[in-house]
């Protein structure tokens, strides 16, 4: 039996960005005592990187708004893929996610008549939403936080101890979900039962006990080499889901933001916020067109600019005219800067310009993009209120994710498992709308925490942590100190080395345009890798030591590579944030399909040298199909777009 | 593209000490202290220990203390060196060190949770909160602090002064105070809270003699010490009894 340190908490939260806090605070409030592990510091999380704002159909600035518009957007923008339940849950709770954050102490920026001001976004047909300058997600971030801080100042009065019913363990590593083992046979067999953690900072392990587990570690963007997210997004929470025996969902779905920097290499992939172009910011190739035009799909074609003078009046007087086709969905919007630069009309560093010099004045940049102005400045040496950006697309969210119930964000498979936020699948479809991401965050978020505490207490006796387990996980993670070296004498590997290839290999042959050719290239230089990543070692000891971190991550990001590359090559056809350059057209009979992940070799048994093999097995499953008041909000023109024949008949 | 090998010193220890550590390391255009580090640990010291998180100036991870001046590693651009400078990378020094550029920072923690909560006014629902854009603007440009901790970690009250620490909450902290005072719907003073009171007497405000140190270092740009701290000193004089004070505190605030 390990000997360590094990603590009893009712539920565990698993990633602390918007969607882990927010689950966190429900919990706590439903009497739930709560334990948040989180692998950077306290506030740090990725969310903070959020600029636009965040969705949720309020109607202050058009009061056309509603709940059901907002859905429509969102299925529209996820290419009616989405999980559509959770998109109509979504919609309608938004708002007052929203409003509750005010009551917290939040201060968006305001309307003229004191309300909280809302901003245009691509795929929102309304101005919708809230937001503080372009650091929205910051924002969002500390609210949650100093609502964690308030609690614990409860519990202080309550108890004189901070941490008595809410507790973050900061700087730690969740390596294992652990389950039940004890009740084989039984109807709640394989419930959840803990988490095994070491702490960053001295490589110690520790178990927390905990019938719930909420998942909410966010994205895999580590996995590609031009990327908007963090050293944080190594799929830890999609890993940790299939290692517990829950499926993924539609994990072929990567969004690549069409607006990343290009210049210098060393920020490649950092965000320019979509508010530029919800603020006027237009989009030029190198011979100065405004390339947009060029590019609206037919789904699209009623709906935006068919002129320049029309797509700039719209700004203004948004009633009589259609918004300007910079504003189309993120996905059309980045294969339309990828096929312009294929065609040599890109820029100097191998983008296109994104221009709002020339549309507002300096103050009103200033004012507006506080955070743009400075990322140009002070990292690319650019005043963007005197010359246009240069921008290319960057991978920055994954639609896939673990699959959930609706309701209640609990994991399909595995009982007590619960997620939330980037790291759940469905919500978004096959593309997500930009500020849809931190309404989802704290809807789902909310939802996660409330529906684990009720699990929780609902529970007659928890369920036992095998120790078994717990010895395995420890050994797991200590591995990488005694790397074999290969039988040849060469040295062992270098996390750092195969970290880079594996970035590579998923930029250039699973990335923003797909052919079949490369993504069986892709599974076998991923059975490569894992292979290698086997005999991964490490210099040092445990004390916070980066390159140990980074061997264990690479599990993960190992596992969540193959789950996009195999479903990206077995979906053959072309839908949001996956383009298949062999099967262009979207196919309405995909429409229906899921594609699930499966843990097939949980083993971790090698595939022979040069083989596709690995430990993936896909599953496909038929879509339920929408709701009929639901699918009344849309034209019927509109829906024969979308939907299959028989679908359509009903 | 230029290419060049930079001469760097780098603080490597722990709890029980360590010493500046020699590397000669590639730097290419465009590229921050960060980046090179980075380079340091991906092909000569795989367990150089550092905190980073965006690399973009957003999530305030990667402070330390570059060639003496704290900074984010994220945002210092190597071509504001010359390429034959010596470029000496250090931890913050007012924190304890865990390892080489990763310091402890939970003083600041610490000191968040003594900073009494936002209260909500009463009998205002959820969605019926209105405020002016100029009355949340003062407010909102403390809420740009990304919490890096270079305001804390160089103001002289603790930066050489480990005994401060217990009685001074830092700029950081005291600019909480000052953000919350200035919130147009915080109703701490109908609970009997008074913050400005509590910045003097709990909070250590008076340790500050507004050198402006934190200002200086803010990567956000924010007025630290104009902005928050000086008008928290003058709410904090006894307005009872010092007319200008309190007549100052009757034209600057609005609506309240």
């Amino acid at each position: 039996m390990t000997q360590l340190e094990r603590q009893q908490w009712d539920v565990v939260v698993v990633g602390a960005g918007g969607a882990g806090l927010r689950a966190a605070i429900e919990a706590r409030e439903r009497g739930a005592r709560t334990a948040v592990i989180c692998k950077s510091l306290f506030g740090k999380a990725h969310t903070v990187m959020a600029e636009g704002g965040i969705a949720a159909s309020m109607g202050n600035v058009n009061s056309g708004d509603n709940w059901q518009v907002h859905f429509r957007d969102t299925m529209r923008g996820g290419k009616f893929l989405n999980q559509w339940r959770m998109a109509e849950l979504h919609a309608r709770e938004a708002p007052e996610r929203v409003w509750e954050l005010e009551t917290w102490g939040a201060l968006f920026d305001r309307t003229p008549d004191g309300r909280i001001s809302q901003r245009n976004f691509g795929g929102h047909e309304y101005p919708r939403l809230a937001h503080v300058g372009d650091r929205t997600g910051l924002e969002l971030i500390r609210t949650l936080q100093q609502k964690i801080v308030s609690l614990q100042q409860e519990d202080k009065k309550e108890f004189g101890d901070y941490e008595a019913r809410l507790k973050v363990f900061q700087e730690c590593t969740v390596t294992r979900v652990l389950k039940d083992s004890s009740t084989i046979g039984h109807a709640d067999e394989g419930r959840v039962s803990g988490a095994f953690c070491y702490e960053r900072e001295s490589g110690r392990f520790f178990v927390l006990e905990a019938p719930a587990v909420v998942l909410a570690t966010g994205g895999i963007g580590k996995s590609f080499k031009v990327t908007s997210n963090s050293w944080e997004y190594t799929g830890d929470g999609h890993a940790l889901a299939l290692l517990a025996g829950a499926p993924l969902l539609n994990m072929e779905f990567v969004q690549f933001h069409p607006t990343g920097m290009v210049w210098p290499p060393s920020v490649k992939g950092i965000l320019v916020t979509e508010s530029v172009r919800g603020d006027g910011g237009v989009l030029r190739n190198s011979e100065g067109k405004r390339f947009m035009f060029d590019y609206v799909p037919d789904v699209f074609k009623e709906k935006y600019a068919e002129s320049e003078e029309e797509g700039d009046r719209w700004y203004e007087d948004p009633d009589h005219n259609r918004r300007p086709p910079e504003l189309l969905p993120r996905d059309e919007v980045a294969r339309a800067i990828n096929a312009e630069v294929k065609a040599g009309r890109g820029t100097p560093h191998g983008g296109v310009f994104l221009d709002v010099s020339t549309r507002m004045p300096a103050e009103v940049i200033r004012r507006r993009l506080p955070s743009m102005y400075h990322q140009f400045k002070e990292l690319a040496d650019v005043d963007i209120t005197a010359e246009a950006m240069e921008v290319g697309p960057t991978c920055h969210y994954v639609m896939g994710g673990i699959a959930v119930e609706s309701d209640t964000a609990a994991a399909r498979g595995v009982p007590g498992l619960f997620a939330a936020g980037e790291v759940a699948g469905g919500m978004h479809g096959s593309n997500r709308l930009g500020g849809n991401s931190l309404s989802d965050l704290l809807v789902f978020g909310r939802r996660a925490g409330l529906h684990a505490a009720e699990y929780t207490a609902s529970l007659a006796v928890r369920p036992a942590v095998d120790e078994a387990q717990i010895d395995t996980a420890a050994a797991e993670a200590l591995r990488p100190f005694s790397a074999e070296a290969p039988a040849d004498g060469s040295p062992v590997e270098n996390p750092y080395t195969l970290h880079q290839e594996l970035q590579q290999a998923m930029n250039d042959l699973v990335g923003i345009i797909r052919r079949e050719g490369e993504m069986h290239q892709a599974l076998r230089k991923l059975a490569e890798l894992r292979a290698r990543a086997r005999r991964a070692g490490v210099e040092g000891h445990r004390q916070f030591n980066p390159g140990w971190h980074l061997a264990l991550d690479l599990r993960n990001m190992l596992l969540v590579s193959e789950c996009v590359a195999r479903a990206a090559l077995e979906r053959t056809e072309s839908r949001g944030g996956h383009t298949r350059e062999d099967w262009p057209g979207m196919d309405r009979s995909w429409r229906r399909v899921n594609l699930l992940c499966h843990l097939a070799d949980p083993t971790e048994g090698l595939a022979p040298p040069d083989s596709e093999g690995g430990q993936i097995r896909l599953v496909r499953e038929e879509t339920d199909p929408v709701r009929a008041d639901l699918l009344s909000l849309f034209e019927k023109e509109e829906l024969v777009k979308y939907l299959a024949e028989e679908e359509l008949k009903s | 593209m230029s290419t060049y090998d930079a001469s760097f010193r780098v603080w490597r220890g722990d709890t029980g000490g360590g010493e500046l550590t020699d590397f000669t390391v590639e730097v290419n255009d465009g590229e921050v202290v960060l980046d090179i580090i980075h380079r340091l640990q991906a092909t000569q010291a795989p367990d150089l220990a550092v905190r980073w998180n965006c690399k973009a100036g957003k999530c305030g991870s990667c402070s330390a203390e570059v060639n003496g001046r704290p900074r984010l590693m994220c945002m210092t651009r190597m071509s504001v060196f010359d390429p034959a400078d010596v470029i000496t990378v250090t931890p913050l020094r007012a924190f304890p060190v865990v390892r080489d550029l990763v310091t402890d920072v939970s003083f600041n923690y610490a000191k968040a949770r003594e900073v009494p909560a936002f209260v909500p006014p009463k009998g205002v629902a959820p969605g019926e909160y209105r405020m002016r854009q100029i009355d949340v603007e003062r407010s909102q440009e403390f809420r740009k602090c990304i919490e890096c901790f270079l305001c804390q970690d160089t103001c002289h009250v603790v930066r050489d002064h480990e005994e401060n620490k217990a009685a001074f909450a830092g700029p950081r902290f005291l600019m909480r105070v000052a953000e919350l005072d200035m919130h147009p719907l915080d109703a701490a003073e109908e609970t009997g809270l008074d913050r400005k009171r509590t910045a003097q007497d709990e909070h250590g405000l008076g340790y500050c003699n507004i050198t402006k140190c934190c200002t200086e270092v803010c990567p956000e740009h924010i007025k630290i010490t104009d902005n928050a701290l000086i008008p928290l000193k003058e709410r904090a004089a006894d307005r009872k009894y010092d007319p200008l004070v309190w007549l100052g505190n009757k034209i600057r605030r609005r609506d309240s």
